[in-house]
Formats: C-alpha cells, sequence, structure tokens
C-alpha cells in the first residue's frame, strides 16, 4: 500500500510541472502581450509599455520568469484581476465554495437516482422498465446541458413560476458568507425562508449539471450489477433463501458499486466543465461564470490563475480517488 | 534491416485469409443488427447526412435571408404562424427550419474533423508510446496527464482565447483536449498485443518497426479506438455547440446550431422556438451518434457481447 501510494504521489510532480508550464506559457501565447493585453483598447505608449514590461519582470530571461512564477505559485500568489485588482487566490477562494455547492448538489442528485435506476434496469432485464430506463439514460447522456437548462427555465420558471431564474439566493436576504456554502450558512442565519429560498435557487441548476453524471451512473451500476448477478456467491445466497431484496440491496450491490465509485470519482472533471456552462446559464456567482466572464472581459491573469487553480484541484481530487479505490478493490495496487 | 520474404502461407492459412473478411463484416453486422436502438440511429444519421448534402435543395429560404416584416414569427400551427417558415423565424426574420437544415452541414462536419485530428494523433502517439516505452513513453503519458487535469471545456474555451475564437479553432482546441482519451486507449492496446504470438512471428519474419506498428498491430487495436471515434463524435457536437453557446465557436450568422442558442438566448420566455428547436437538433443528432455507437460496442467488443 505505501509502495503504490508513493508511486501515485510521485506521479503528481511532472502533472504539478507540467499545469504550471500550461497556464505559464498561455499568458505569453496570446497575440498580444501581457502588457498590451492589459491596457486594452486604449492603446500604451513605447516608454511606458518598456517600463510595464520591466515592472512585472517580463523583460528577464524566461526561464527565471517561469521559476519566479512557479514561487509565487507555491506560496499562494496567483497574480492580480486586471479588472478589479483583487488578489486572484482570494477571488478563488470566495468564488469556489459556490461551485463546490452546486457540484456537490448535482453528484447526489444523479447519485440518488442514478444508482437505484441502473439496479432496477439491471434487476428487470430487457423488460420495459430496463428499455425506459436505459432509454432515458441515453437521452441523458446525449443532452447539450446548456439547452437543457434554458428549457427547464422555460418550463419551471417561465410558465410554472415554481423557480426562480438565476443567483443564489433572493435579494430580500443578506447573507453574511460564513462557510461560503448558502445552504449552511442561510440555515446559521436564522433569517425565515433564507434556507428555502436557497434550496429553490439550487434546485434547476444541479438537476442540469447532474444530467450526464446521473445518465453515466446509471449505465454504469447497470452493468455492473448484470456482472454480479451472475457470480456464484450471489447464487448461494438466492439458495440459501435470503429475501431478494437483500441479495440484491446488499451482497449484489455492494460488490457492483466498487466500480461506479470509480465513475462517480471520474466526473469531477466533468462537473468542473459543464459547471462553466451552467453556471452561465443560471448567473451562478462559482468559478465556471468567473471564468467565462474573465475571458469576455480579456481579464488574463485571472484566467490564468484560475486554470492553474482548477487544474490543481482536479489533480489532487484524481489522487484522492485513486487511493480510496486501492483501498476498495486491493487488486488494483499490483497493476501496472 | 531488410524485410525477408515470408514463407508462403499454407492452404490452411489461405482458407481462412479469404474466409476471413466476409465473416468478419457479417458478424459485424449481425451483431450490430441485433441492437435495435443502434440501427434506429443509423437511420437517423443518415437522413442528417442526406439533409446536410442536399441542404441547398430541401431549405426553403437562404439561411441567412433577413425578412424584415418576419421577426419571430411563431411555428405554422400556432396563432400567428404561417407555412412560409414552418417552424417560425428568429429574431432578424431568418427563417428556422432552413438555418437547422444548413447547421446540419457544421456539426456533421465539426465531428468528422475533431474526430479525425483526436484519432490520428492518439494512434500516432499511442504507437510510439507503447512501442518506445522508457523515457519517450513517460513523457507523452505525463502530458496526457496534464491535458487530463483540465477540465476539457475550460482547456478548450482557453485554447480558444489564444487561437481566437472561430469553429476552426475551436475544432483545434477541442480536439486537442480529447487527445489523451485516445492515446491512453491506443497505448493500452499497444502494450496488450506487443507480446502477442502474432507480433513475434512478424518481427521474426523481418517487419521493420513501421510495419510492426502500423500494418501489424494498428488494425488489432483499432476496435476500442472506433468505439471511442463514435463517442467523441457526438461530444465533439456538443462540446463545439457549447462553444458556439458561448460565444466562442461558430460566430453569427453561421447557422451553427450552438451559436443559434447564444443568440436566442435572450428570447426563452418570449419566443420559444427560437430556442427549442436548435437544442432539438443537437439531441437528436447526438443521440443517433451515441445509439450507433453502442451498437458498434456491442459488435465490435466482443467482451461486452453478452451483457
Amino acid at each position: 500500500m505505501l509502495r503504490f501510494l508513493l508511486r501515485r504521489l510521485a506521479l503528481i510532480v511532472p502533472t504539478f510541472i507540467g499545469i504550471t508550464i500550461v497556464s505559464f506559457g498561455f499568458i505569453r501565447m496570446l497575440p498580444a502581450d501581457p502588457v498590451v493585453a492589459m491596457s486594452g483598447e486604449r492603446g500604451i505608449s513605447d516608454e511606458r509599455h518598456a517600463q510595464l514590461m520591466h515592472q512585472l519582470g517580463l523583460d528577464r530571461p524566461i526561464w527565471q520568469q517561469y521559476l519566479d512564477y512557479v514561487w509565487g505559485l507555491l506560496h499562494g500568489d496567483f497574480g492580480y484581476s486586471i479588472f478589479n485588482h483583487r488578489p486572484i487566490g482570494e477571488s478563488f477562494a470566495i468564488l469556489f465554495p459556490a461551485t463546490i455547492e452546486l457540484s456537490l448538489a448535482a453528484i447526489v442528485f444523479a447519485i440518488v437516482i442514478g444508482i437505484p435506476l441502473g439496479v432496477i434496469a439491471a434487476v428487470r432485464r430487457g423488460k420495459l422498465v430496463d428499455q425506459l430506463a436505459m432509454g432515458g439514460a441515453l437521452v441523458g447522456y446525449s443532452m447539450p446541458i446548456f439547452w437543457w437548462g434554458l428549457l427547464l427555465i422555460i418550463v419551471f420558471s417561465g410558465i410554472l413560476h415554481w423557480t426562480p431564474v438565476s443567483g443564489r439566493i433572493s435579494s430580500d436576504f443578506f447573507i453574511k458568507p460564513v462557510t461560503g456554502f448558502m445552504l449552511i450558512d442561510s440555515w446559521r442565519s436564522g433569517q425565515a425562508g433564507a434556507f428555502a429560498s436557497a434550496v429553490s435557487h439550487l434546485i434547476l441548476p444541479a438537476i442540469v449539471l447532474g444530467t450526464i453524471p446521473l445518465a453515466v451512473i446509471a449505465r454504469q451500476t447497470r452493468s455492473a450489477m448484470l456482472e454480479v448477478l451472475g457470480e456464484d456467491y450471489v447464487r448461494t445466497a438466492r439458495a440459501k433463501g435470503l429475501p431478494a431484496w437483500r441479495v440484491i440491496g446488499i451482497h449484489a450491490l455492494r460488490n457492483a458499486l466498487i466500480p461506479v465509485v470509480t465513475t462517480i470519482g471520474l466526473q469531477v472533471g466533468y462537473l468542473l466543465a459543464g459547471a462553466i456552462l451552467t453556471e452561465s446559464i443560471f448567473s451562478w456567482p462559482g468559478v465556471g461564470k468567473w471564468m467565462v466572464d474573465s475571458i469576455e472581459q480579456r481579464d488574463y491573469p485571472a484566467v490564468q490563475g484560475g486554470m492553474v487553480l482548477i487544474a490543481l484541484f482536479v489533480m489532487v481530487v484524481n489522487l484522492l480517488v485513486d487511493v480510496l479505490y486501492s483501498v476498495v478493490n486491493p487488486r488494483i495496487r499490483h497493476v501496472r | 534491416m531488410a524485410d525477408t520474404a515470408l514463407p508462403d502461407p499454407t492452404p490452411a492459412e489461405l482458407a481462412t485469409e479469404e474466409r476471413a473478411p466476409p465473416s468478419g463484416l457479417a458478424e459485424f453486422w449481425y451483431y450490430f443488427r441485433e441492437n435495435r436502438g443502434a440501427v434506429i440511429g443509423a437511420v437517423f444519421l443518415v437522413f442528417v447526412i442526406l439533409v446536410a448534402i442536399f441542404a441547398p435543395l430541401l431549405a426553403p429560404h437562404d439561411p441567412n435571408d433577413q425578412v424584415p416584416s418576419a421577426l419571430l414569427v411563431p411555428p405554422a400551427w400556432q396563432p400567428g404562424g404561417t407555412w412560409t417558415y414552418p417552424i417560425g423565424t428568429d429574431s432578424i426574420g431568418r427563417d428556422m427550419l432552413s438555418r437547422l437544415i444548413y447547421g446540419s452541414r457544421y456539426s456533421l462536419f465539426i465531428g468528422v474533423v475533431v474526430v479525425a485530428i483526436s484519432l490520428a494523433g492518439g494512434i500516432i502517439l499511442g504507437l510510439i508510446a507503447g512501442f518506445a516505452r522508457g523515457a519517450i513513453d513517460t513523457i507523452i503519458m505525463r502530458i496526457m496527464d496534464v491535458i487530463l487535469a483540465f477540465p476539457s471545456l475550460l482547456l478548450a474555451l482557453v485554447l480558444v482565447t489564444i487561437l481566437g475564437p472561430g469553429l476552426t479553432n475551436a475544432m483545434i482546441a477541442i480536439a486537442i483536449s480529447y487527445q489523451p482519451h485516445y492515446v491512453r486507449l491506443a497505448r493500452a492496446s499497444v502494450l496488450a498485443e506487443r507480446s502477442k504470438d502474432y507480433v513475434t512471428a512478424a518481427k521474426v519474419a523481418g517487419a521493420s518497426l513501421p510495419r510492426l506498428m502500423f500494418i501489424t498491430i494498428l488494425p488489432n487495436i483499432m476496435a476500442p479506438l472506433i468505439v471511442q471515434a463514435a463517442l467523441s463524435f457526438s461530444n465533439a457536437i456538443l462540446d463545439a455547440a457549447a462553444l458556439g453557446f458561448l460565444g466562442m465557436g461558430a460566430q453569427p450568422p453561421t447557422p451553427e446550431w450552438g451559436t443559434m442558442l447564444a443568440d436566442a438566448r435572450q428570447f426563452i420566455l418570449r419566443a420559444w422556438w427560437v430556442v427549442t428547436f436548435p437544442g432539438l437538433a443537437i439531441l437528436f443528432a447526438v443521440l443517433a451518434i451515441n445509439l450507433v455507437g453502442d451498437g458498434l460496442r456491442d459488435a465490435l467488443d466482443p467482451k461486452l457481447k453478452r451483457s
């Protein structure tokens, strides 16, 4: 186990270096150099240009700039936004909980519906329920989620007036961010109706973001269940006369869940990509919307800082998933 | 090392060689046909391809023709609708149906180009990594790990920021973000195949390295790559539409489906048809391709055949 852990940890180093090279290279690959990009459409005199280049250290050798950049990253310096001149690490820390909250809600939605759906489809294999569930899963898997979001807004906000269109909570409430998670903060605030408002704002975005993971999880659960249901120990359990729910729910499902857990872990990258679209549609103030806004505003340091932070987050989560998986399934430790 | 002449095939080898190709295809069709969804998907896909090819003949109007007297005309079956514009017009008076018909060209084109780039790149890099092992393998695979650390849509967005918005750049960006999946798949298959007897036999017979890579092994690792290609074909359409929706893909007035949705966003509560139909077009196209992809997997991947 220790060897596996060390080997897996060692793999992080080249990935980290690669991520920093990509994000370092990003600003330098833009058609305009950073100073020109920052000055925007007003333009800038040659003299001031040279002065700024020197001030930002952009006239030094490229390797030195890179080392400085990585040094800064390791000390939590992710640069400053051109747009609001705030440290990027700080903006990220404020916005990231919103994305996490949305992603968690989405994955909970996907798991709570996806796993039972997959189990039912596997148990009733070939029957109408199976065909409907898997047909639905394939539609969900094929869904352009930005359109799905608009459609849900039309129906639930436009026609039925059940849910709000955008934001995290009604503007009637002022919630002081403590944890950054609106559900927790609004609950703690004790204001009547604040929690309900936060929930109603979260529902549609969570459904939209959770749709594709739901489909993936349902399909994966079904095929894992089918495999397990054919195993000898399941037959033994049945032969012992155990009730069906016990055989399916405990003997079979517990083993079928191993690949499903990996699948769920693999959704993290997807959730962050999907958050870009979902947050844009629902004006959800998280890092996805922030990235899109920063790109539109040509706030390149923010884009750079955001991408490095998101990539590092994905890297760490993937590591945790791998380690967790090796705990659940010891065989994997010995595979190259 | 020169190629030495191969010994003449024995009659048994000849016989299998003669039988193999038709039986392979027939077997493929047998399993593909089993999957009713796949056949429906294939039929719909052929329909979309025909629509794309014959777009100028099928479209009732020019997709970019703006008719100022027909802004946001609802579909024909709604009050105020007219059969001149069967599914209505958009906010500047362009016929929705014609735009959707022409849009099929873009989506198919995007899928083909993205798959072609990422498949070609993935095969070459995966074969190199699988054969070279050692340092080259490590370097290629670590680069792929780095690409994978960035969520695909974010990476595509950032690449488009560097390259500039537009359809071509969007396709390149998406292809790059898909690269690791192909490389990993190709490399893993190469590692599984390279120690098999037929590869050793080819090596002993004096096959050169490129021959071993592209003629001996490549045909035997194509099945998972084809399935992956089908999957990324549909993902490419979705991601390109997403980029278009965010204003970073195909630029207006191109009738690309995602770009059409971006234009339509501000009218969602006033004119449902400008939002609904482009999305349905994307959904159906992607669904058809995924159905075909499932069928391909069933037919090509023997391990999954029985499940």
